[in-house]
C-alpha cells in the first residue's frame, strides 16, 4: 500500500490538512475521512452528478478527483453554501419552488447551479438546462429545479 | 400550472396550499443523513462478491485466502445464512417464498443472473474488502443464459429451477418443471363472438426491455449486532417494517430484537422493498463484532437490484361502427427475472382498465429468466401494458376514422364499469382527465413549434434546425389501483401551541409535509405548527411500506384520525377548566367554544393542558383495504428527426385526478418526475445483454436516463374528484404518471411519421429502423 500524503486544502473558506493514501478520491475524503456527508456518492463513476463540488470555482464531480491532487486548491462543497444559518438564495429558492423530492441529488444541483449563477447571472432556460446535465436526478422532472435556478438567478 | 376543481368552494385552509417542506432546510444543507451517512465508532465495510456468469453451478467457494488478508474481519456465504424449508411468509406487500429471498441474498447452489451475490467481506476498509473478496475463489460450472421471456417459455428451455411449475390460482397445471412459474386467467363476457360482431379488429404484438427504477441514491446499510441478539439497522428503505420482517424471517431473529432506523432516502420507486444488502450488513457485524456499512456500487446496483420486466404482449381490440369497444382479449409475459414474482397480475387486472369493455379476456404469465429478480416499479406493470393497449386503442380509433380522444371518452371507464378481474370501480376522473385534456392550451394549440426555450437559446450553442424534422402529436392514458394498507402515527400536544406527529411512512418526496398538513387541517392550526418525525420500528406503530402511492393517502388518513381524537381530549380538558359536560363543548377551526360563550384558542389551552391533566396525546393506527384507483391522461408532441430517428419532446402536459391535491407543488412534482421516468422508458432505457447474459451499460454513462437537457418543461394539470374513501378525498398520485408516456410518445410518433412502434424503447436506431423499412 502506496504511502499517505498530507494535503492542505481550503474547505469551505477553512484551510484543512488530511492525510490520504494516493487511491483515495475528494468524495471519499470528504465523507469518510472528513465526516463531510453533505456531498453524496451517486454512481462514483463521473455520470450522476451527485457529488459535485466547486474545486477553485468549477464545478467537478468528486468521485473523479483524487484527493492528492487537491493540495493547495479551494474546494466548496454543500455545506459552505449557506451564510451561518441564513440559507444562499439558491437553497431558498429550491425550498419555495419544491425542486427536491428525495433530496440525494440537492447538493451537486446546488453547487452546480451556484457555479453556473457566477459565471452567467442571468442563464436562459436552455443554458441553464444545458449547464446543470450533467446532475441526474430521477425524482422530479427537473421542471422545478430549473424554475428554482431562474428564481434564484431574478432574486440577484 | 392548471388545476381543475370538481369542488366549488376552497373548503380548505391548509390543505392546497404550499408550505415549505419541514425536513427542507437539512435537505438543501446536506446535513440530512441518508443511509450511507450512518458513522459509528470501528465500522467496518463490507463488500460483496458477485457472479461473473449470468447461470451457472457454484461446485465450491474457497475463502481461505481472503479471511487470511490483513484487514479481513469476517467472511460470508450462503452457508451462513439459515435454511428456509418451503416457508411463504407475507411481507406486506406480497407473499415471498423465502428460500427464494434467500437465494436471492446469497446464492446457493447456482447463480441465476450476473451480478448474483456469492459471498461477502467485512474489512478496516472498502479498499482492502474489495481487494479481499477477489481472492475468494469460486468454481462455476457455466450453464445456458436464458434472457429472452419468449425463449425462456419454450419447453426446449433451459430451466433456472428444477422445483418450479406452472401455478394458476394456487392449483399446478403441468407436470415438467417449467421457467413459466404462474398463469393468470381472466375473462368476462363472451369475447369470441363479440369480435365477431365487431366492426374494426386490430391486433397487434409488443415488447418493452427491462428498466430500472434508476434512483440515485444506491442500496446502502449499516448494522450493529449488539452481542445480546438485538440488532440495530440503519438503512435506505422504502419500509422500516418489511425491511424488519424481512431481516428476520430470513436470519430467525425475532423482530422485536430488530430495530431499523430508517435513514433518508435517496429514491425508490418501488426498488427498495425488499432486501438486499441488509441481512448481509447484519451477518458480517455479527460475525466480526463490529459495526458494518455495506454500500452497493451503480453497477452492483444495475446488476442486481431493481428492475422493471421485459415483457412481450399480444392485444387484439374489436370495436363497433358507433365506435364502442365491445371485444378486447390480451396475452402478456412478464419477465421475473431470476425468481418467479414479476407483476403480471397487476398487469393483466389494469391492462383493459381504461376503458368500459363488456367482453375481455386477458391471459398472463410470470416467466423466470437469467436476469435480477424483478421488483417493483412505479405502477409495475402497468406501464408495459398501456404501451400496448393504448398503441391499439389509438388504431382502432384511427380505422374507424374517430379522434383518438373523442373515442377514449367515449369508451372511458367510470362509476360501475366493471373491470376484467371484476372489480366495480367507484367514482373515478378518468372522464375528467380526458376532458381536461380536450380544454387544455396544449389541445387547442398547434404542434410544436420549437419551445420558448429553444428559441432563447443557448448563448454558446449553435441555433440548430433538422432539415426533414417531422411533428405529431399523440395522446394516451394510465390507471395505478393505488394501495391502502396499514399506518400508524402518534400526536403530541405541547404547551407551546405546537404538535409533534410521529409516522412510521419513510419520506422519500415530501411525505412528512403532506401527512402533516392533514394533520394541521384537522386540528386548526398551521401546517408549520405540526413537527414530523419519522421514527424507527422502537418509536411508532407498524406501518407499511411507502409505496402503492399510499402514504398521503393513508398515512394521512391516520394522522386525521388521530387529529380527531386530539380534538376530542381538547374538548374534555375544556370541559374540566369550565366545568362543563363536554358534550356541550364545541372544536372549530382550532378553537374550543364552551356553551357559555367560553373560548380558548387551540394554543391557549395547549398552553395550560400539563397544569391540569395528563399530557395530550393521541395514536391512530389504520388498516384501509379499498383505496379507489387513480387514472390519468397525457398528451405530447414530438419532433422526428428522419435522417436519424430521434425524437425530440416539444410540448408536454400531463394530468392527472389527484382526488383532493393536499399540496400542489408535490403533486405536480409526482406527475413531472413519473413523467420524466417515462419518456425515459420510451425512448432510451434498456438493458442491453450480450449473447452470454453480461449486462453491457451497466452505468449511469450508457444506461441513459433522461437529464434536463433531454427534456422540455412539463406541463401538468390537476384535475380533483374527490376520492370517497378518503376523510379529505385524496387520491394516491405517485404513480399513473408513468404509465401513459410511452404510448402517447408512440402516437406521436406515428402522427409524425406514419411508423407505429411496437418496441420499447423507441431508440435513434430502432426508429430509424422502422421508418427505413416502411420506405422501402
Amino acid at each position: 500500500m502506496a504511502r499517505k500524503r498530507i494535503v492542505t486544502a481550503r474547505i469551505n473558506g477553512c484551510e484543512q490538512s488530511f492525510l490520504c493514501e494516493p487511491r483515495q478520491t475528494l468524495l471519499e475524503v470528504l465523507r469518510d475521512e472528513l465526516g463531510m456527508t453533505g456531498t453524496k456518492e451517486g454512481c462514483s463513476n463521473g455520470n450522476c452528478g451527485a457529488c459535485t463540488v466547486a474545486l477553485n470555482g468549477r464545478p467537478v464531480v468528486s468521485c473523479l478527483v483524487l484527493a492528492v491532487e487537491c493540495d493547495g486548491t479551494e474546494i466548496q462543497t454543500v455545506e459552505g453554501l449557506a451564510d451561518k444559518e441564513r440559507l444562499a438564495p439558491l437553497q431558498q429558492c429550491f425550498l419555495e419552488q419544491a425542486a427536491l423530492q428525495c433530496g440525494i441529488c440537492t447538493p451537486g444541483f446546488l453547487v452546480s447551479a451556484s457555479c453556473l449563477l457566477k459565471e452567467n447571472a442571468e442563464p436562459t432556460e436552455e443554458e441553464i438546462r444545458f449547464y446543470l446535465a450533467g446532475n441526474l436526478c430521477r425524482c422530479t422532472g427537473y421542471d422545478k429545479i430549473v424554475k428554482a435556478v431562474q428564481a434564484a438567478a431574478a432574486a440577484d | 400550472m392548471a388545476r381543475t376543481s370538481k369542488t366549488k368552494t376552497p373548503r380548505y385552509k391548509v390543505i392546497g396550499t404550499r408550505p415549505i417542506r419541514h425536513d427542507g432546510a437539512d435537505k438543501v444543507t446536506g446535513r440530512a443523513r441518508y443511509g450511507a451517512d450512518t458513522t459509528l465508532t470501528g465500522c467496518l465495510e463490507g463488500f460483496i462478491l458477485r457472479s461473473p456468469h449470468a447461470h451457472a453451478k457454484i461446485r465450491s467457494i474457497d475463502a481461505s485466502e481472503a479471511l487470511a488478508t490483513p484487514g479481513v474481519h469476517a467472511v460470508l456465504t450462503s452457508a451462513d445464512l439459515p435454511a428456509q424449508g418451503d416457508r411463504v411468509v407475507e411481507l406486506g406487500e406480497g407473499a415471498a417464498i423465502m428460500k427464494h429471498l434467500r437465494a436471492n441474498i446469497l446464492a446457493d447452489e447456482k447463480v441465476l443472473y450476473r451480478g448474483h451475490p456469492v459471498a461477502a467481506v467485512a474489512a478496516d476498509n472498502r479498499h482492502i474488502a474489495e481487494e479481499a473478496a477477489r481472492k475468494i475463489k469460486v468454481d462455476y460450472e457455466p450453464l445456458p443464459a436464458v434472457m429472452d421471456v419468449r425463449a425462456a417459455m419454450r419447453p426446449e428451455a433451459a430451466l433456472l429451477h428444477p422445483d418450479i411449475y406452472t401455478d394458476e390460482f394456487g392449483e399446478r397445471i403441468n407436470s415438467q418443471p417449467s421457467n413459466v412459474a404462474k398463469r393468470f386467467f381472466y375473462e368476462v363476457g363472451t369475447p369470441d363472438e363479440a369480435f365477431q360482431k365487431a366492426k374494426v379488429v386490430v391486433e397487434k404484438e409488443f415488447q418493452t426491455a427491462t428498466v430500472h427504477q434508476g434512483y440515485i441514491e444506491p442500496h446502502t446499510s449499516t448494522a450493529l449486532w449488539h452481542g445480546d441478539g438485538h440488532v440495530t439497522l440503519w438503512t435506505s428503505t422504502q419500509g422500516s417494517f418489511t425491511a424488519r420482517q424481512q431481516v428476520a424471517e430470513l436470519l430467525h431473529i425475532p423482530q422485536t430484537n430488530i430495530k431499523v432506523v430508517p435513514m433518508e432516502i435517496g429514491g425508490g420507486f418501488g426498488g427498495k422493498i425488499s432486501v438486499y444488502e441488509q441481512p448481509v450488513a447484519v451477518l458480517l457485524s455479527k460475525k466480526s463484532g463490529r459495526p458494518v456499512r455495506v454500500t452497493m456500487s451503480r453497477t452492483d446496483v444495475f446488476e442486481s437490484t431493481g428492475p422493471t420486466p421485459g415483457s412481450a404482449i399480444r392485444v387484439k381490440l374489436g370495436a363497433d361502427a358507433r365506435g364502442r369497444i365491445v371485444a378486447a382479449d390480451a396475452w402478456l409475459a412478464y419477465e421475473a427475472g431470476a425468481f418467479p414474482g414479476s407483476p403480471i397480475n397487476p398487469g393483466c387486472m389494469c391492462i383493459f382498465s381504461c376503458y368500459d369493455v363488456p367482453n375481455a379476456r386477458v391471459e398472463g404469465f410470470d416467466v423466470v429468466v437469467n436476469k435480477p429478480r424483478t421488483s417493483a416499479y412505479r405502477a409495475p406493470g402497468s406501464t408495459n401494458a398501456a404501451f400496448a393497449v393504448e398503441s391499439v386503442v389509438e388504431e382502432v380509433a384511427r380505422q374507424l376514422g374517430l379522434d383518438p380522444l373523442e373515442f377514449r371518452l367515449k369508451n372511458a371507464a367510470k362509476e360501475g364499469t366493471r373491470r376484467v378481474d371484476g372489480v366495480v370501480y367507484p367514482r373515478v376522473g378518468l372522464v375528467e382527465c380526458l376532458e381536461a385534456i380536450r380544454d387544455s392550451d396544449h389541445w387547442k394549440a398547434p404542434i410544436g413549434p420549437r419551445t420558448q426555450r429553444q428559441a432563447n437559446g443557448h448563448s454558446r450553442l449553435p441555433k440548430y434546425a433538422v432539415p426533414h424534422a417531422q411533428r405529431g402529436r399523440g395522446v394516451a392514458c394510465g390507471f395505478w389501483f393505488n394501495v391502502g394498507f396499514k399506518s400508524s402515527v402518534t400526536v403530541t400536544v405541547n404547551p407551546d401551541g405546537k404538535v409533534s406527529l410521529v409516522e412510521g411512512s419513510t419520506d422519500i418526496g415530501g411525505t412528512r409535509t403532506s401527512i402533516a398538513m392533514q394533520l394541521a387541517e384537522t386540528l386548526g392550526i398551521a401546517a408549520e405548527d405540526v413537527n414530523p418525525v419519522i421514527a424507527d420500528t422502537d418509536g411508532v406503530g407498524y406501518t407499511d411500506v411507502t409505496g402503492g402511492s399510499r402514504v398521503t393517502h393513508t398515512t394521512g388518513a391516520a394522522a386525521h384520525m388521530a387529529g380527531l381524537k386530539i380534538r376530542d381530549l381538547m374538548r374534555e380538558r375544556a370541559a374540566v377548566i369550565w366545568e362543563c359536560d363536554p358534550a356541550a363543548v364545541r372544536y372549530e377551526d382550532g378553537t374550543i367554544l364552551g356553551p357559555g360563550g367560553e373560548k380558548l384558542s387551540f394554543q391557549e389551552l395547549a398552553a395550560k393542558s400539563l397544569h391540569n391533566g395528563e399530557p395530550i396525546a393521541a395514536t391512530a393506527s389504520i388498516s384501509m383495504d379499498t383505496c379507489g384507483g387513480s387514472f390519468g391522461a397525457h398528451v405530447v408532441d414530438v419532433e422526428v428527426d428522419p435522417d436519424t430517428g430521434k425524437v425530440e419532446i416539444l410540448r408536454y402536459t400531463a394530468v392527472q385526478d389527484a382526488g383532493t391535491a393536499i399540496h400542489p407543488s408535490y403533486v405536480e412534482g409526482q406527475m413531472q418526475g413519473g413523467v420524466a421516468q417515462g419518456v425515459g422508458w420510451a425512448l432510451n432505457e434498456e438493458y442491453w445483454y450480450d449473447e452470454s447474459g453480461m449486462m453491457r451499460n451497466s452505468t449511469y454513462l450508457d444506461y441513459r436516463i433522461p437529464t434536463c437537457f433531454d427534456l422540455p418543461e412539463i406541463e401538468t394539470i390537476i384535475v380533483e374528484v374527490p376520492n370517497p374513501v378518503h376523510p379529505y378525498g385524496v387520491r394516491g398520485v405517485g404513480e399513473v404518471p408513468i404509465c401513459p408516456p410511452p404510448a402517447a410518445i408512440a402516437a406521436a410518433i406515428h402522427d409524425a411519421v406514419a411508423v407505429r412502434m411496437t418496441e420499447l424503447p423507441m431508440s435513434p436506431p430502432r426508429l430509424l429502423a422502422a421508418i427505413l423499412d416502411k420506405r422501402d
